[in-house]
């Protein structure tokens, strides 16, 4: 072990200290304020900075967990145990990453009750964290439900005008789906006699037992992710969502789908997966393509990008499902792409909607003429998302496509007709929007991005253009771990047929 | 140990009905300031009994020939619910003042029920069952219509005392048939009959159906739920706090020492008609809850739901349920006490609200207070990572290890449903524009909401005690299986 130090629980829990911190802040008003949102600063930065750490001290050539500590917890039932391996640190950079940028966007926007709103913030930081870091199944569910409240609040309290309809949605959609994966960890705890994800990821469950196991962690996951047919509080949550709220949403909570598939569904349950896996490609082609067709109705900025996101994690569920090398790392690649991608298009969305208060797409048009960098770094991210090559989208695109053209050509076919129809709406939107003539008159004084906003935007461009032309540093940590889930994968499959064979007469 | 020796461990029930009887008489002769001064004196009683509980902790005894039964498994309930008693008592102050009824009466007759319900919990016949039952039972529906001048009030006794009235006839039914078929009125004479004869003896099962429906009323276990919205409504509010927390926890554990100590071998029989009246309470809770609009009729619906998921544990039929049933009525005391200490406090100008509308923009005009809540409400909805959560977990996992998946799975779908109106009390506190403040809150209301409040949300990090404490009760109860 490279560090002695705690480095994943000082990651997870840095946040939360943060938010006691703002919690006992007092004083008048505006200083309060303004010492709220410095105290998540430098809170989320740290964090950030941390979590670097992490990356330089991994160890690319392991499959196994890194940084790993445990405690007795619950009088030995569960433990405190935590660590990471290729698939789940970068997510938790991702994470780290994209907090700073939400408090910055969140700088002028959030007037009201602003400390409430950082603390939120912090404590989904610290839970979000921790649903990747964790090696426990228990501990897994307290911090992957215990989610949902403070995203609760941050959609009901400061959303728009139908909040409370989209934040009860939220909130009992997920909740719907996560009792179920209770209720099969309960099952898998009373099998395998541990809740050690380690453990249960080398333990075989029995086969008809998976398939009751693999539905009841789909159910979850399915909802989260979201995939079609169960992705509609996903528009909502985000249309009337603040800003950064969408950007968490979007960067992050929707990670935690696919993170479960990888993680749970895919090695622990390998036959049902297996057996299943048409039903989801299916279900992924459907929701590329439908989706994207909804996306090209949509009036509204937000929910246009909402719609997009669910295509492009349909190439997630896909990749995933698809067990390839190729098609997983893809899903990996495709999952943080989306997470800087998506988000920055909702930051944009954010700039523009605090000069205008709507998000109505036919109040805007010509942008360009006032707004040239704006105009730009809207394009960068326009293209990203329909996955140009040079862009980071493509990376995460092409990978899952080849990955799942080997498994199942049709469905792949149908996909790559979805990446058409997502330059259709990507691009009109981008050309009703920016481009025209300036007509409308309260356009006329819209001013271009302030240095703030360029300051949480530039990050983005240049990682999204990184990513997109020198992916290796990503593909690098994440293929050791890969290769293993997939070795394990196919050698389960392997018994199973060996043992079909062998009964045969 | 010497005769005397096991008698000195009755001495809690010895010195409440010493203190009682005295505090009677305190009551009767004071005139002015009396009230005061029982009510004082009470909470010292209780803590007192509390003490010498936590003192026994460990020695087990069993007295009068088999009808009372001393163990870890009673004294834990015991100590809940007279935490339980303590805390409705200790925070009726003020409403009782504001509404003129601080009188020294209201206090002992609290501390009757709380006597009954120690008989009850440690009860080991029939007898002595329906004792204690009498007891608790006869004292609730006096102070039910402790308003006396109240039309709701009286009319809520009236409800409670009728319903009650019929509970306790087919609780004696299920008695007499019981004594008739086994000969003994002694859990463990009934115990070697149903062992030997099993569901042979059809006169047996009735009476125990019958002693089920009976208990089943007394925790408000649908469909013998009907008194509990308008009596909880009807009451004076802290009466309605106390009848949420204690009475529901000494009749579910006289449930849980009936069935086991007296009926351990007749699982099949039982265990459907747990099963039943657990779902059919979950959902009840679930989906009766979701139009009201008064606060304490809200949560009897929400306390019919609880028993129902309480009951998952006793029907899982093995040790791990029982831990479980004892833990989720620990946590459930907490969050019910936390919660009435909120709507105790729901007074403007000396006017009690009941109207749920009257907590809107509570998180603007006593944030502490709201925060407190919503955290009390997010546990009642058992969402991670508080307390209410593991309640429900330690139930359900017991469930799922008796392989009853049908009934964990409707029962997480349950606590979904009724996740939907925690969800509106925290709406209207965080979402809504705020009302006019609340006066402030006395510094006793302040203080069981503050405790309560804290443990739901430090649970998570030192769960062991309780869990401790519900592994040894547990096993004193079931030291075979």
């Amino acid at each position: 072990m490279m560090t002695d130090w705690p480095i994943l629980s000082a990651v997870t829990f840095l946040p939360l200290i943060g938010a006691v911190f703002i919690f006992l802040i007092r004083g008048e008003d505006e200083a309060a304020k303004q010492n709220a949102r410095y105290v998540a600063l430098w809170t989320t930065t740290i964090t950030f900075l941390i979590s670097l750490l992490i990356w330089v001290d991994f160890d690319k050539s392991t499959a196994d967990f890194q940084f790993v500590e445990r405690h007795a917890w619950f009088g030995g039932i569960f433990t405190y145990y935590v660590g990471v391996d290729g698939i789940s640190m970068l997510f938790v950079i991702l994470t780290t990453f994209l907090m700073p940028i939400c408090v910055l966007a969140s700088w002028k926007s959030v007037q009201n009750r602003v400390r409430e709103y950082m603390i939120a913030f912090l404590i989904l930081e610290t839970l979000v964290i921790g649903v990747f870091c964790a090696l426990d199944l228990m501990l897994f569910y307290v911090f992957f439900e215990g989610g949902l409240i403070p995203m609760f609040l941050i959609i009901g309290v400061w959303g728009g005008k139908r909040r409370v309809y989209a934040s009860f949605k939220f909130f009992l959609y997920t909740l719907a789906g996560s009792v179920l994966m209770l209720v099969a960890i309960m099952a898998m705890y009373w099998q395998a006699g541990t809740a050690d994800i380690p453990k249960l990821l080398a333990y075989d469950f029995p086969v008809p037992m998976q398939y009751w196991l693999w539905g009841a962690f789909f159910a979850s996951f399915a909802v989260k992710m979201p995939m079609w047919p169960v992705h509609t509080w996903l528009p909502d949550a985000h249309v009337e969502a603040p800003t950064a709220g969408s950007v968490i949403l979007a960067g992050i909570l929707l990670k935690l789908g696919g993170y479960g598939f990888l993680r749970f569904s895919l090695p622990m349950f390998p036959v049902a997966s297996a057996e299943f896996a048409p039903i989801v490609f299916w279900l992924s082609a459907i929701a590329i393509v439908y989706t994207s067709l909804v996306a090209l109705a949509q009036e509204d900025i937000k929910k246009l990008i909402a719609y997009s996101s669910v295509a492009h994690m349909g190439f997630v569920t896909m990749g995933v499902f698809a067990a390839t090398t190729q098609g997983i790392e893809g899903g990996i690649f495709q999952m943080l792409s989306h997470g800087l991608v998506s988000a920055a298009l909702f930051l944009c969305v954010g700039v523009v909607y605090d000069r205008m208060h709507t998000r109505e797409i036919a109040a805007y048009g010509g942008l360009v003429n006032r707004m040239p960098i704006f105009a730009f770094t809207f394009m960068v991210f326009t293209m990203a998302n329909v996955g140009l090559p040079g862009t980071s989208g493509f990376v995460g695109e092409f990978l899952t496509l080849i990955g799942t053209f080997k498994v199942n050509s049709w469905v792949a076919f149908v996909a790559t007709s979805g990446v058409i129809l997502s330059a259709c709406y990507a691009l009109w939107l981008y050309r009703r929007v920016i481009f025209g003539d300036l007509e409308k008159p309260n356009l006329k004084s819209i001013a271009d991005m302030n240095r703030l906003e360029m300051s949480y935007l530039i990050p983005l461009i240049v990682l999204t253009i990184l990513f997109g032309v020198y992916p290796k540093p990503i593909l690098d940590v994440m293929s050791v771990s890969v290769e293993k889930l997939i070795g394990d994968y196919n050698q389960a499959l392997m018994v199973i047929d060996n043992a079909k064979y062998a009964l045969k007469p | 140990m010497s005769q005397l020796g096991e008698y000195a461990l009755l001495l809690p029930e010895v010195i409440m009905v010493v203190g009682v009887l005295i505090l009677l008489l305190v009551g009767a002769f004071q005139d002015k300031g009396g009230a005061k001064l029982v009510w004082g004196l009470s909470l010292v009683l209780i803590l007192a009994v509390i003490g010498f509980l936590v003192k026994d902790w460990g020695a087990n005894a069993i007295l009068f020939h088999g009808s009372f039964v001393i163990d870890d498994f009673a004294r834990m309930l015991k100590i809940l619910v007279l935490v339980g008693g303590f805390a409705t008592l200790y925070m009726s102050v003020t409403y009782l003042s504001e509404t003129g009824l601080f009188k020294p009466e209201y206090s002992t007759l609290i501390l009757f029920s709380l006597l009954g319900m120690m008989v009850m919990i440690s009860a080991g016949d029939l007898i002595a069952l329906y004792l204690g039952l009498e007891l608790q039972s006869l004292s609730l529906y006096v102070i039910a219509s402790f308003q006396r001048d109240s039309v709701r009030s009286s009319e809520a006794g009236m409800k409670y005392f009728v319903l009650g009235a019929l509970s306790s006839g087919m609780l004696l039914y299920g008695s007499s048939m019981i004594y008739g078929f086994t000969g003994s009125i002694y859990f463990d004479q009934i115990a070697k009959v149903s062992l030997t004869e099993g569901a042979a003896n059809i006169g047996l099962i009735i009476g125990l159906v019958f002693m089920l429906a009976g208990l089943a009323f007394k925790i408000s276990a649908v469909p013998f739920h009907m008194w509990t919205p308008d009596v909880y409504e009807g009451a004076p509010t802290p009466v309605t706090a106390f009848f949420a927390a204690c009475p529901k926890i000494a009749a579910m554990g006289l449930m849980l020492r009936l069935i086991y100590s007296g009926f351990p071998d007749l699982n099949t029989q039982w265990q459907q008609i747990i099963v039943f009246i657990s779902i059919a309470s979950m959902a009840l809770g679930a989906f009766g809850a979701i139009g009201q609009t008064n606060i304490k009729r809200l949560m009897a619906y929400s306390s019919i739901g609880h028993m129902g998921f309480a009951l998952v544990g006793l029907a899982a039929g093995n040790r791990e349920g029982v831990e479980g049933v004892l833990i989720y009525l620990s946590i459930y005391l907490v969050m019910t006490l936390g919660t009435f200490a909120l709507i105790l406090a729901m007074r403007r100008d000396e006017e009690a609200f009941e109207n749920i509308d009257n907590l809107r923009g509570l998180s603007q005009t006593n944030l502490p207070a709201a925060f407190m809540l919503a955290v009390l409400m997010f546990s009642l909805a058992g969402i991670p990572p508080l307390a209410g959560f593991f309640a429900k977990f330690y139930v359900f996992v017991a469930a799922v290890k008796a392989d009853m998946f049908i009934l964990a799975v409707i029962g997480v779908l349950a606590s979904v449903v009724g996740a939907f109106y925690y969800l509106r009390i925290i709406k209207i506190m965080f979402f809504d524009e705020p009302k006019e403040e609340f006066t402030e809150m006395p510094s006793q209301l302040k203080m069981v909401l503050g405790l309560s409040g804290l443990f739901v949300l430090f649970y998570i990090i030192y769960p062991s005690p309780l869990i401790d404490v519900a592994k040894v009760a547990a096993k004193a109860l079931l030291p075979t299986i």
